[in-house]
């Protein structure tokens, strides 16, 4: 029954991101409430599959690669909905959908749902330590859409070649402004993350320690580059971009050590 | 009772003569006296047209002879018959829907003539000239103006120029009351500008000229205010949006003099809508970071492109239409054969509306 709930939230993504491509297509994009209700749908089955599982379990679930990357899904639904919105960025919903959909339908192709053969008891510091820093990834996500968003914008308005899209993207310095706040709100998660990680009780790999301060150092690099007039606006787009793009990879390489290591 | 419309056109007409015919207050109370039982003229700059329903046809040459009474003007020395069309039932009905979605309109996918068809309708149905054939066929066109409007992108862009520098302002800083304005020289296109920029919300608009005279003068009508024109480089390190139009023979912004104005401004956008021939501002400019340099062919590019993409779009607005015609004179025919289908008029509803004859 979890799977299926997970198949059918799948399918509510890829609806959206069907009817995105269609649209774009045909040259006749208009963000309308479909996009919004696809991912608000998708979103209550992935909720459905992580409630049923984290009961199953007995403790947050964040096992394996499997759940994490599920966990990491729901994460920018969940951003999505509470801030896309909110800021008018209901375009950012057809950018979103695809990324959740191919987070999830690669953790639902790839054989990486392995169970550990010991039910591990809960520890809840642990579990906040986990889950707040991939709320965080979701956050980053989001600030990665934004700038694909602005670069795509901002792109034609330089080559002078304007798109169907380009009337429904939001202009270039509301973008701005709501890719500053997702890196705020990502970058304050993750330092709770990082910080509640040291406070779990349990010796954390030096490797996941060293890879957790790379990711915090980029996006610190970033926020203080943008806070300080350093870096210009197309440049932290790209830098949003690349960063959600080496964090992945390094969740990715934490996870599957923690996993060959121990359960988190 | 016979459905009808009969009119002139851009399509058709020159100016002179839609002027003519263009009708005066009392239009459709004539019409009425001249037979029709239900009349409406809409009268626009690109259109003269009479929507009528008669028990008897009334012939066009009455109805030209209607509008110039109204208008109170005599036809002496014009002797060419008039080029009328004439739209009878079905094609009447579509007629009017292709017209309120703009679709007949001299720029495809304009909104206002949605507005001029409401304004005429309720000023006809003030003086009472229009019964349930119009009524209905009215209402259902400003249905069908709204659906093409919604479901297809035929109002997409902007045509005209300057309409288009505004549409791209917005699109870089959304809310434009916050921008400062420079308008380099004062010609005709960067005052229209300048005004459509003001009208969308800019109030802090500067203007700078060879002669501070008409600097001031173009500040004064477009409330602005005039700076010296060696002071522009400095303004340029202040102001979001330039608009230029000098008549200088060499550009006066290159990526080498434009550079250091924009060193403290890394998080600012810079756009640039250069109008002058030669052009002003060198286009390597829009090449450097946070730099959108418009000059005149690239802006009427852009609203070529949305024409364009209208154009595309008329043939799915058709869809649309052809739907609501055919629902239009199914509905119509069906509530005839029920007796209180028309007695939502009262005023009217004892005359029948015999949907064989639409």
């Amino acid at each position: 029954v979890e799977r299926g709930f997970l198949i059918i939230s799948t399918i509510c993504f890829l609806a959206a991101v069907v009817r995105t491509g269609v649209a774009l297509r045909a040259g006749v994009f208009r963000p309308g409430r479909f996009n919004f209700l696809a991912i608000g749908l998708g979103f209550i089955f992935q909720t459905a599959f992580l409630s049923i599982r984290g009961h199953e379990l007995g403790r947050c679930p964040l096992t394996n690669l499997f759940e994490v990357f599920i966990f990491l899904a729901w994460s920018v639904a969940l951003i999505y909905m509470l801030i896309g919105p909110a800021y008018r960025l209901s375009l950012m919903g057809a950018f979103t959908a695809p990324l959740v959909a191919l987070l999830q339908g690669f953790a639902l192709i790839a054989p990486i749902d392995v169970r550990h053969p010991v039910k591990v008891p809960a520890n809840s510091s642990l579990e906040f330590h986990a889950s707040i820093s991939l709320i965080a990834y979701g956050a980053f996500a989001l600030a990665c859409i934004a700038g694909v968003m602005y670069l795509v914008q901002e792109r034609q308005l330089k080559t002078h070649h304007l798109r169907s899209i380009f009337y429904h993207l939001p202009p270039l310095t509301d973008l701005f402004a709501a890719i500053t706040r997702l890196l705020w709100l990502g970058f304050i998660l993750y330092t709770v993350g990082i910080a509640s990680g040291f406070f779990t009780g349990r010796p954390l790999p030096r490797v996941q320690v060293v890879a957790a301060i790379g990711v915090w150092l980029l996006y610190a690099t970033i926020l203080q580059g943008r806070y300080f007039r350093r870096i210009a606006p197309k440049r932290v787009a790209t830098l949003c971009i690349i960063g959600f793009s080496v964090a992945l990879t390094l969740l990715w390489g934490i996870t599957f050590s923690a996993q060959t290591h121990s359960v988190p | 009772m016979n459905l009808f419309c009969i009119g002139l056109s851009h399509h058709t007409a020159n100016v002179e003569t839609r002027e003519r015919f263009a009708g005066g207050a009392g239009a459709e109370h004539t019409l009425r006296t001249a037979g029709c039982a239900e009349a409406l003229v809409l009268a626009t700059c690109n259109r003269v047209e009479v929507y009528g329903a008669s028990e008897k046809r009334v012939s066009t040459d009455e109805i030209a002879q209607c509008l110039l009474q109204s208008a109170a003007v005599t036809d002496c020395g014009h002797r060419e018959a008039p080029p009328f069309y004439r739209y009878e039932a079905e094609k009447c009905v579509q007629h009017l829907f292709r017209v309120a979605s703009g679709l007949d309109s001299m720029v495809v996918g304009e909104t206002e003539i949605l507005g001029q068809t409401k304004k005429a309708y309720q000023s006809a149905r003030t003086s009472g000239a229009v019964g349930p054939c119009l009524h209905r066929l009215f209402q259902r066109a400003f249905r069908v103006a709204k659906q093409v409007r919604t479901h297809t992108e035929i109002t997409r862009g902007s045509v005209s120029v300057g309409s288009v520098a505004v549409d791209l302002a917005q699109k870089i800083f959304g809310e434009l009351s916050n921008c400062r304005v420079l308008v380099l020289g004062a010609g005709e296109t960067s005052e229209r500008t300048a005004r459509a920029l003001v009208s969308r919300g800019v109030s802090d608009l500067r203007v700078s000229n060879r002669s501070n005279h008409r600097a001031q003068e173009l500040a004064q009508r477009v409330g602005g205010q005039a700076v010296q024109f060696d002071e522009w480089p400095r303004q340029c390190r202040e102001i979001d949006i330039l608009i230029t139009s000098t008549s200088s023979e060499a550009p006066l912004l290159t990526p080498t003099n434009l550079d250091p104005m924009l060193a403290n401004r890394i998080d600012r956008p810079l756009f640039i809508i250069d109008i002058a021939v030669p052009r002003d501002v060198d286009p390597a400019v829009n090449e450097m970071e946070g730099v959108y340099l418009y000059d005149i062919d690239a802006l009427r590019s852009v609203a070529e492109q949305s024409l364009a993409v209208r154009r595309q779009q008329i043939a799915s607005a058709e869809a649309i239409i052809s739907e609501h015609v055919q629902d239009f004179l199914e509905k119509v025919s069906c509530d005839l054969k029920r007796p209180s289908g028309i007695a939502g008029h009262p005023a009217v509803a004892d005359r029948s509306l015999r949907a064989s004859q639409l």
